[in-house]
C-alpha cells in the first residue's frame, strides 16, 4: 500500500520543505511539495497545510489564501473523509477556510513568540492524535505573530470535544503562565466535528527528531504516525 | 446609466468580546503614563478605502456590503464592520 501526502505550498510559506522531510525522510511515506494553485484533491490520501506565512498574511493571516483554489480541493477531502492538518499558517488558513471553529488573532504580547513550549492532549480521537493518550504533555515548539485562539462559542466547542490541545506547563497544569499567546481557554488546537481536520499553531514538523529537541524527545512523530494509520485504517 | 467613482472608508474592529491588545497598550503604557487619565478606552482596528464606480451611493454601498461579505474581508468571528464615510471622487 503505497501513501500519499501532498505538502500544499502558498507564496511565502516557510516550512513546507520541513514537512517534506519528516513525512518522506523519518516516517517513510510519499509525501509531494505541491503549488497551491496545482493541487488536485484526487491525487492523495492527505494534506499538510504547512506554517510559514502566505500572501504576505495581508488583510489577516490565511485570509487570501483561504480563497485558493487548493481549499475547494481540500473541501472535497474533508467530505470524503480523508486527513487534512494546518500547522501554524495553516491552522490560520483553515480557520479562515471556515473548515475549522474559531479565529486567530495577534498575540496578546504583541510580539512574535518563538519557543518550547508544551502542549496537552485533550482529545485522542482524531486523525492526528489516536496514537496519543488523553492527558499526555507533549514538547512542541511555537513560531508566530498571530496565535491567540478565540472562539465566540467556547460552551459549543467543548461540547462537541474539538479541542484537541491545551498549553500547559510540562506537569500538565494550565495556566497563564504556560499560555504563549493569550489563547482562549489555552486553546492551541481544535478538530472538525468529523475529527479528520486539525489546526494548531504549534509545530509538530519542528519536534519529530530527538536531535532537533532540547528534550532529546520526538513528540511531533505522533501526529504523523497517527495520520498514517488513520490512512491506513481507511484504506483496509 | 452614468457611472461616478465613489470612495468608500470602512473599519473593521474586533468585537467586545475579543480583547485588544494594541489598543490596551496605547491606553496603559502611553495615555495613561503622559496624563490623559480622561481617555476611557481606545481600540484599534484596520482601515480600508475603497476606489469605484457605481451608479449611486445606494448601489456603491451595496456592493461593498457585498464584498466585504461574501469574500470575508471582515471576520465575523471577531470583528465588526462600519462604513464610515462615503463620498465621490472630486
Amino acid at each position: 500500500m503505497s501513501i500519499k501526502i501532498a505538502v500544499i505550498q502558498f507564496p511565502a510559506a516557510n516550512c513546507d520543505l520541513d514537512a517534506i522531510h519528516v513525512l518522506n525522510g523519518v516516517m517513510g511515506v510519499e509525501a509531494q511539495l505541491v503549488w497551491h494553485n496545482h493541487f488536485k484533491e484526487v491525487k492523495y490520501d492527505g494534506v499538510v497545510l504547512p506554517g510559514g506565512f502566505s500572501f504576505g498574511d495581508y488583510l489577516r493571516a490565511g485570509i487570501i489564501a483561504a480563497h485558493s483554489p487548493a481549499i475547494d480541493e481540500t473541501r472535497v477531502m474533508l467530505k470524503d473523509g480523508r486527513p487534512v492538518i494546518g500547522i501554524c499558517n495553516g491552522f490560520q488558513i483553515l480557520t479562515e477556510a471556515q473548515f475549522l471553529p474559531g479565529a486567530l488573532l495577534q498575540n496578546e504580547s504583541l510580539k512574535f513568540v518563538c519557543k518550547w513550549i508544551n502542549i496537552k492532549v485533550e482529545n485522542n480521537q482524531t486523525a492526528f492524535t489516536n496514537k496519543m493518550k488523553t492527558g499526555d504533555v507533549l514538547d512542541i515548539p511555537v513560531a508566530h505573530g498571530e496565535g491567540r485562539y478565540f472562539t465566540d462559542n467556547l460552551k459549543e466547542l467543548k461540547e462537541n470535544n474539538q479541542i484537541v490541545f491545551r498549553y500547559s506547563s510540562r506537569n500538565g497544569e494550565y495556566g497563564d503562565n504556560a499560555n504563549p499567546n493569550g489563547s482562549m481557554d489555552n486553546i492551541a488546537g481544535v478538530c472538525n466535528l468529523d475529527q479528520n481536520c486539525i489546526g494548531l499553531m504549534p509545530h509538530p514538523e519542528r519536534a519529530s527528531e530527538p536531535i532537533l529537541s532540547p528534550f532529546k524527545t520526538s513528540h511531533g512523530k505522533l501526529f504523523f504516525e497517527s495520520m498514517i494509520e488513520f490512512i491506513k485504517r481507511r484504506l483496509s | 446609466m452614468e457611472q461616478i467613482e465613489y470612495i468608500i472608508e470602512v473599519v473593521l474592529e474586533n468585537k467586545k468580546a475579543a480583547r485588544d491588545p494594541v489598543g490596551e497598550t496605547i491606553k496603559r503604557d502611553l495615555l495613561a503614563k503622559k496624563g490623559y487619565n480622561m481617555v476611557l478606552n481606545v481600540r484599534s482596528g484596520q482601515y480600508l478605502r475603497f476606489y469605484l464606480n457605481a451608479a449611486n451611493e445606494k448601489e456603491a454601498s451595496g456592493i461593498i456590503e457585498d464584498l466585504l461579505n461574501k469574500l470575508r474581508i471582515y471576520n465575523p468571528v471577531t470583528q465588526n464592520f462600519k462604513i464610515l464615510n462615503i463620498s465621490q471622487e472630486s
